[in-house]
């Protein structure tokens, strides 16, 4: 950018030129920026436990457990069926009492109450926010959908460990769940062989 | 580019200076930026019109408690349809129209820099909003999801229509983006010999800035819309919790670009009272220099305090503390412009024409909405202001009294240099008080039904509520008939104005003043001289 612009037919022209072509950039570059956004806000939540969305399976070293007995944590279950979703869904028990660094393992029940073939997605939300980071699940149902014939009901297992670096201010977590209805992709996921997405 | 229209052909053109040409093809093929420029402020009136009516609805149904003329779902349809077209259909296009008429006389370039796109970026509109509109009368409804379209009531919850308002976004966003690179060509490359960039009128320079902050956030809402359209017809899960996605993912991209969008309504504001209130203190422009630069720093800041908009999504203390200190500091540039334009005042030779009336105005009741604005911004008071008629309250301060009033001082501003006459002077001051109060006792009200709880976006209300809103209600339709006045006005003045001099306000400055009013169909054509005294207003 110029104090003063070249005022001659062909200077001019040539500025405009380059004008629209910076523009043109800005353009494309936000864009694209809209569209990144997407991974950037994953990232985002995944580094700092934002957004209560807690991570993919776990991988861990059986001998590397070693609970720490001198904290209990105690984690709370929530379950909830998101609008227009008709199935039972509740815990095997509302709460646990966990030392950090335990492996516990906690079923969850799910039931299809009507005629028809239902597919469903449970999605997890974790506060306080703080420990998300720290909550760490080796198996959850909420890793793949779930099909469910007309009246079938389905025992689903859950391990988690509570990471012992959990900051000592957090004595409880809440972890809530909720199941929503995706039979329509139904179709796609059995073409496809393979559940992703969810967590 | 072929757009590009060269200097050295108009010398040609100077031997037979052409006007314009006849009938319809004259506004169809135009590539003239003072008939653009005409479209632009004619269609915006329109699209006033139209979202005034939907007001009109509104205030209407709101006059008694109850359910009495409109069902709630059309109520929905009413709110979010009048946001829409009051933002994207009348604020936006009336100032790319006055950039338009303006940006190349006050440069002294003979026309916008690529003439052939600015004719694209308006004849794109009408269609656009043509596609808006038509979705009311189709099966199921326009769009009823609030201007804000938050996913998933836009997506999961829509009515069929909300694919035709998608692509109605996607077309307004083009159509800004034109305009935005098109003033942004001609600021920086046609401006004549003498202007530097800290010689610029500040209405070029609040457009300047105003026209990037267009092009980096409408691709940001072209996204939004797009992802939402995936997540309706392709089965994706952008917004969608289900599939992976995350709903506050969306209010965090549509804030991203709504936050600069609201500045890009208010900037040009700026710039039109900074040229009016000199003129009529008779005294030049106080900070020009800090007003530039305030200029620049609310532009920054607009990028990075989206989040106040949803204090209460849940987020962490820090990121409350960032947004609610980031958003406070816009105070301190805002500050600067009210301070700057009240020192332009002290001591001047001040008379009150209505330009005058309508900036001091907009000075005053911008500041209300600005410190309601700064109310909004304490995270804690808003848990108890979020999405009341608080919020109502204050953004239509800073858009109406605010966004609107300039865009009228404007015309009454510019009103001689465009059309060669005067407007009738008694009949201007008439509009501006029933504008002025009408705008009072319709707002004022909805600050004192917010604070005491009533919800934004509501069809029928509780009884408390009840004396403010029927307040409300009789200023809305004082509000909106002086508005069909304004239209008499400013017909009667081309019809029958008074011949206007070159420079009808004597305390004018600026090279639109040097050109004889009504301004040529091609005025200079060949790059005047600018001197300091011409410089900026």
């Amino acid at each position: 950018m110029t104090q003063q612009p070249d005022s001659s037919p062909a200077g001019q022209r040539a500025g405009i030129k380059k004008t629209l072509r910076q523009t043109g950039l800005i353009v494309v570059g936000m864009g694209a920026f809209a569209w990144a956004l997407i991974p950037l806000y994953d990232l985002f939540c995944e580094i700092t436990g934002l957004n209560g969305k807690t991570g993919g399976p776990y991988v861990f070293e059986e001998a590397s457990i070693v609970p720490d007995t001198s904290r209990l944590v105690k984690v709370n279950f929530i379950t909830n069926t998101n609008q227009g979703m008709v199935w039972d869904f509740w815990p095997e028990k509302g709460a646990v009492r966990v030392h950090p660094g335990e492996l516990k393992e906690v079923n969850f029940y799910v039931k299809n109450t009507t005629d028809k073939v239902m597919m469903g997605q449970a999605i997890p939300s974790l506060v306080p926010v703080s420990a998300t980071q720290f909550f760490h699940k080796t198996e959850c149902f909420c890793f793949n959908q779930q099909i469910l014939q007309p009246g079938e009901k389905m025992e689903m297992p859950m391990r988690f460990i509570v990471g012992r670096e959990l900051p000592k201010n957090v004595q409880s977590i809440n972890l809530s769940y909720a199941l929503f209805d995706v039979t329509d992709s139904m179709t796609q996921v059995a073409a496809s062989g393979a559940a992703s997405g969810g967590r | 580019m072929s757009e590009v229209i060269h200097a050295d052909h108009h010398d040609e053109h100077d031997a037979h200076d052409h006007g314009p040409e006849k009938g319809l093809a004259r506004w169809l093929f135009t590539t003239n930026h003072k008939d653009i420029g005409t479209l632009y402020l004619w269609f915006s009136f329109l699209m006033f019109m139209v979202g005034g009516v939907m007001a009109l609805i509104i205030r209407t149904e709101l006059f008694e408690p109850g359910l009495q003329f409109v069902d709630p779902e059309f109520f929905n349809q009413m709110t979010t349809n009048h946001g829409l077209i009051m933002v994207f259909g009348a604020i936006m296009p009336a100032f790319v129209g006055l950039a338009n008429w303006l940006v190349p006389m006050q440069v002294g370039a003979p026309d916008m820099a690529l003439p052939r796109m600015n004719n694209l970026s308006f004849w794109i509109l009408p269609f656009a909003f043509g596609i808006m509109i038509s979705t009311l009368f189709m099966e199921g409804g326009g769009p009823n999801f609030g201007w804000t379209f938050y996913a998933p009531l836009s997506t999961t919850y829509a009515p069929d229509s909300v694919t035709f308002f998608i692509f109605a976004v996607h077309m307004m966003g083009a159509s800004s983006i034109m305009g935005s690179i098109n003033i942004i060509a001609t600021i920086l490359n046609m401006r004549a010999p003498g202007m530097t960039l800290m010689k610029m009128p500040l209405f070029i320079w609040t457009w300047l800035i105003t026209a990037y902050l267009l092009l980096a956030v409408m691709p940001v809402l072209a996204g939004a819309v797009t992802m939402m359209l995936f997540d309706i017809h392709f089965d994706t899960s952008f917004f969608n919790a289900a599939g992976g996605g995350d709903p506050v993912m969306f209010q965090h991209i549509f804030w991203f670009f709504g936050h600069p969008e609201v500045y890009i309504m208010i900037l040009p504001a700026f710039g039109i009272v900074s040229h009016i209130i000199p003129a009529f203190a008779r005294k030049p422009l106080f900070g020009y220099d800090s007003m530039v630069y305030a200029v620049a720093s609310i532009a920054f800041l607009s990028f990075i305090v989206w989040a106040h908009h949803m204090f209460t999504v849940g987020m962490p203390l820090a990121g409350q503390l960032f947004f609610m200190y980031s958003t406070m500091l816009i105070a301190v540039p805002t500050g600067v412009k009210v301070f700057n334009w009240i020192s332009t005042m002290w001591k001047g030779s001040m008379t009150f024409e209505t330009p005058m009336l309508f900036a001091i105005a907009f000075v005053v009741l911008f500041t209300i909405g600005g410190f309601s604005g700064l109310m909004l911004a304490i995270t804690p008071a808003d848990y108890q202001y979020h999405d009341t008629y608080f919020v109502v309250a204050h953004f239509h301060y800073v858009l109406v009294p605010g966004a609107l009033f300039s865009i009228i001082a404007a015309v009454y501003f510019w009103f001689p240099k465009w059309t060669g006459r005067m407007y009738d002077e008694g009949l201007g001051k008439i509009h501006f008080w029933l504008s002025f109060i009408g705008v009072n006792i319709t707002f004022f009200p909805q600050h004192f039904s917010g604070l005491a709880g009533m919800p934004r976006r509501i069809p029928d209300y509780a009884l408390q509520f009840a004396d403010f809103n029927m307040l409300s209600s009789v200023g809305a339709f004082i509000f909106g008939f002086s508005q069909v006045f304004f239209i008499f006005v400013i017909i009667h003045g081309i019809r029958s104005g008074k011949p206007a001099t070159a420079r009808p306000w004597e305390g004018a400055r600026g090279l639109e003043w040097t050109l004889p009013s009504p301004a040529p169909y091609h005025s200079f054509t060949h790059p005047p001289k600018v001197t300091d005294e011409e410089a900026h207003a």
